[in-house]
């Protein structure tokens, strides 16, 4: 897993964002495709200020609609209440069957704040701080029922094992939590959790719980720098850095012909814009572009938001996604059903299972 | 009221609730599935769309309930969060409506609203909120902000977070452009612009359940539905007229505002095994242990060391609201105690039985023919305009009532034979909110 010119698996993920609409008929058939391509993931950016329908309503709202593809939507960790979005993300994994992931974000502007008018906006340092207590206590409430739990004991009467039910007695600097949950442990044990970590206030969040890190960047080495610092972070933190990927996260647009790139950028490389870094080009380009980043060991893979919703994503999965599968490189088919199959990530064990049977 | 024609019957709603979390359900049945696995939820809803009822609703609860220092564990629990269940209920229904109970005192009204509103759009007009204001510090060390308001004050914030939400609701301009919203109150001091436009219906549907004087006044002013466990003839009679007659006040109609109480059904091929099934069911929900704790919640005191089947302690009753925490309290319990008391020595009952006998809810019992009649006379005679049916069972509890009851209303003309609208306002025969644009 851990040689560069090992056989790792490539991951392919893709946004679905596109601007107000409300409701669910483009979210699935967008999905939809990206499952043909058979992408780990598909994801729904959310800020409670964007214009749009909330994220992980929508991506619930794709779950039956779906088989095998994952499902992570942005909640923002900033005006909420970590009890409750444990619960949703926790509930995605259920009515998904284990297909959950959540992307953690902050809200940073004063806009945001007023639209709850509970607090004013804050330093990013100090929200990133407080994302991390909520990916903490999230964790710790996912698995505040151990898996068996629920015994339904008829000789006894008892429908669960109170003694496999555990507070969290949670205090962090902004808030605490009592616990248990109210959602027993989701199938996955913990939903996959995804960090944006280009920016520095966010790393220290992303090594330490994220299991999917995106990186934004146009340079390939500034891709590999991160991967590393990332890995090295978080096996500090006592992780195994294996269990965490991290994708380039780019910007596409397959609306050109092949070699579309604009000359000085590289060929058909991205490039760095005020939004970001953007792939311009074609879509057997695009191909080449993540074969090579893969291969070189830059990253574990892409995740990658169209710019142009349904033609991209179409010619991102028709084009790129069946050449890469034609040429063997990604899959063609999920042997998994859940995302953290997809992702080749192990299912964690209950930190209170593991607690008591060290004791 | 009284025509030379026979009236036409008063069109009946119906409603299912997840049996979830309580103890109605008979967890120990073989045939009794999961309460947390989406197929369950899949089941009952499919069902309750084949049987053309108006919702599908979910109760809430945020903390798990203890006793006596411990989560309690007779009963079903873990359940899923509401709104994300419903949202993905909305991909394999097309009409039924789809209700979450959300309490008032955790959440913030534009990220709710939001929520709301979104559920609205991706199910085509079919979401409904029901507000709830019963938590307390308990539930409270869950969250932010911890237990920090006493009982009135929460039906305060909940009247202006219903209001809140609706000024959201109703933000965008009918030419689909948002518009800035400001909202300065007692609770809330909030102003942005809201993500969505105005949702299929309007509003989604607001539900009251809770039983207190302020608590009809704040369905009277705000509720388009009231979920109620007034379940006798006589008492849902007479909450029908005090709750219908606080609406002149608000400026609005009796229609305006529907009684849904919430029932339980059992059906026999005879009255007599109708009667049995009941009785059975009643001793799955009451095993002995759920007997005691039953006793204990009244009792105040711990009474470990009776036996279930047994006499009822003569230990005087103490009023404890710290004994059992995290569920809905119900009436003065030392009183409880002295009624329960007097009906055992009456009856020469046991502790279980007396828990079985008194602690009974209103049901339906008897052939489908029984029950469809009983219904439709507890509607003609406005006790009702529908009711919430709790099934004993997931997720099979609802399948012989569609299959054998709702054909024998849709034969009295008491119920619909096909959906008329789309929207769940529509089933309810509600209008549609007017834009205070
Ligand atoms: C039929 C019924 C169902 C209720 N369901 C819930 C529920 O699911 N979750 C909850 O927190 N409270 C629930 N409640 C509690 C009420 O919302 C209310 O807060 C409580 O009854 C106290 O208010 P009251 O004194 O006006 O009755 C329910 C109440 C009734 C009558």
């Amino acid at each position: 897993m851990t040689s560069p010119h090992g056989r790792r698996r490539l991951h392919l993920a893709t946004a679905l964002d596109r601007r107000s609409v409300y409701d669910a008929d483009a979210y699935v058939s967008a999905a939809r495709l990206a499952e043909r391509g058979a992408l780990d993931f598909v994801t729904l950016d959310d800020s409670l200020a964007r214009p749009g329908p909330d994220a992980l309503a929508v991506l619930s709202r794709l779950a039956p609609a779906t088989r095998r593809v994952g499902l992570v939507p942005t909640v923002t960790t900033t005006h909420t209440e970590p009890f409750h979005v444990q619960a949703a993300v926790a509930t995605l994994d259920w009515v998904s069957r284990g297909r959950a992931g959540w992307r953690i974000e902050v809200s940073t502007t004063e806009g945001e704040a007023r639209l709850f008018g509970r607090r004013h906006a804050a330093p990013a340092d100090a929200l990133w701080q407080e994302a991390g207590e909520v990916a903490d206590v999230a964790a710790r409430l996912w698995d505040s029922w151990e898996d068996d739990a629920e015994i339904r004991d008829a000789a006894t009467g008892r429908f669960v094992d109170r003694d496999k039910l555990h507070h969290v007695d949670f205090t962090g600097a902004a808030f605490s939590v009592k616990g248990p949950s109210i959602v027993p442990r989701p199938p996955q044990g913990h939903p996959v959790r995804v960090v944006d970590a280009t920016g520095r206030a966010a790393r220290a969040v992303a090594a330490r719980y994220a299991d999917v890190a995106l990186v934004r960047t146009a340079l390939p080495a500034r891709a590999a720098a991160a991967r590393a610092e990332l890995r090295a972070a978080a096996e500090a933190y006592g992780r195994d850095p294996d269990e965490l990927r991290v994708l380039a996260a780019l910007d596409v647009d397959l609306g050109d012909g092949e070699y579309a790139a604009e000359p000085g950028h590289g060929g058909g490389g991205p490039r760095a814009t005020p939004h970001g870094p953007l792939y311009r080009g074609g879509p057997v380009d695009l191909a080449e572009l993540i074969v090579s980043w893969h291969r070189d060991g830059t990253v574990d893979g892409f995740h990658l938001t169209p710019v142009e919703p349904r033609r991209d994503l179409e010619r991102l999965v028709n084009g790129t996604v069946s050449l890469l599968q034609h040429r063997g490189l990604f899959r063609t088919f999920y042997p998994g059903s859940t995302l953290r199959d997809h992702l080749g990530l192990t299912r964690p064990a209950s930190q209170y299972t593991v607690a008591q049977g060290a004791s | 009221m009284t025509g030379p024609k026979p009236r036409q019957p008063k069109p009946m709603h119906l409603a299912a609730h997840f049996p979830g979390v309580n103890n109605t359900t008979v967890w120990a049945d073989p045939r009794s599935g999961s309460q947390i696995d989406f197929g369950s939820f899949e089941h009952l809803a499919r069902t309750a769309e084949r049987g053309l009822f108006d919702f599908f609703f979910l109760a809430e609860g945020l903390r798990l309930r203890e006793h006596k220092g411990r989560i309690h564990d007779l009963d079903v629990v873990g359940r899923p969060e509401s709104l994300t269940v419903l949202n993905a209920l909305a991909a394999v229904t097309d009409r039924l409506g789809l209700a979450a109970t959300v309490n008032a005192t955790f959440n913030e009204p534009y990220e709710l609203a939001r929520r709301l509103a979104t559920l609205d759009h991706l199910s085509g007009g079919r979401a409904a909120w029901n507000v709830v204001t019963s938590s307390d510090a308990f539930t409270g060390e869950n969250f932010r902000r911890g237990g920090y308001l006493d009982r009135a004050e929460r039906y305060t914030r909940a009247a202006e977070f219903v209001a809140t939400a609706r000024e959201l609701w109703d933000s965008w301009a009918p030419d689909g452009t948002p518009r800035p919203f400001a909202h300065h109150g007692r609770h809330f001091d909030i102003a942005g612009e809201f993500t969505l436009p105005r949702s299929p219906q309007g509003h989604p549907v607001v539900i009251q359940a809770g039983d207190s004087d302020e608590g009809r006044e704040f369905a009277a002013s705000s509720a388009d539905v009231i979920f109620t466990r007034h379940g006798t003839l006589d008492a849902g009679r007479a909450f029908y007229a005090d709750v219908k007659r606080r609406l002149a006040r608000y400026g609005r109609s009796p229609g305006d505002l529907k009684i849904m109480p919430g029932v339980t059904v059992v059906l026999g091929d005879t009255a007599t095994e109708a009667r049995e099934r009941a009785e059975e069911i009643r001793w799955q929900q009451v095993s002995p242990q759920t007997a005691l704790l039953t006793l204990e919640q009244i009792w105040g005191v711990d009474l470990s060391g009776y036996d279930p089947d047994g006499p009822l302690p003569d230990v005087d009753p103490v009023a404890d609201p710290q004994l059992s925490q995290g569920r809905t309290r119900q009436g003065d319990s030392v009183a409880t105690a002295e009624k329960w008391r007097a009906l055992a020595q009456e009856r020469g009952l046991s502790i279980r039985q007396t828990v079985i006998e008194a602690g009974a809810r209103q049901s339906f019992v008897g052939t489908p023919e029984q029950v469809a009649a009983e219904l439709t006379e507890f509607v003609g005679r406005d006790a009702a305009d529908g009711f919430i049916l709790v099934p004993h069972l997931t997720p099979g509890g609802l399948d012989e009532f569609v299959d054998r009851v709702v054909p024998l209303l849709q034969e009295r003309g008491a119920f619909r034979t096909a959906y008329e609208g789309t929207t769940l306002r529509s089933h309810l025969g509600l209008s549609d909110p007017v834009w205070k644009a």
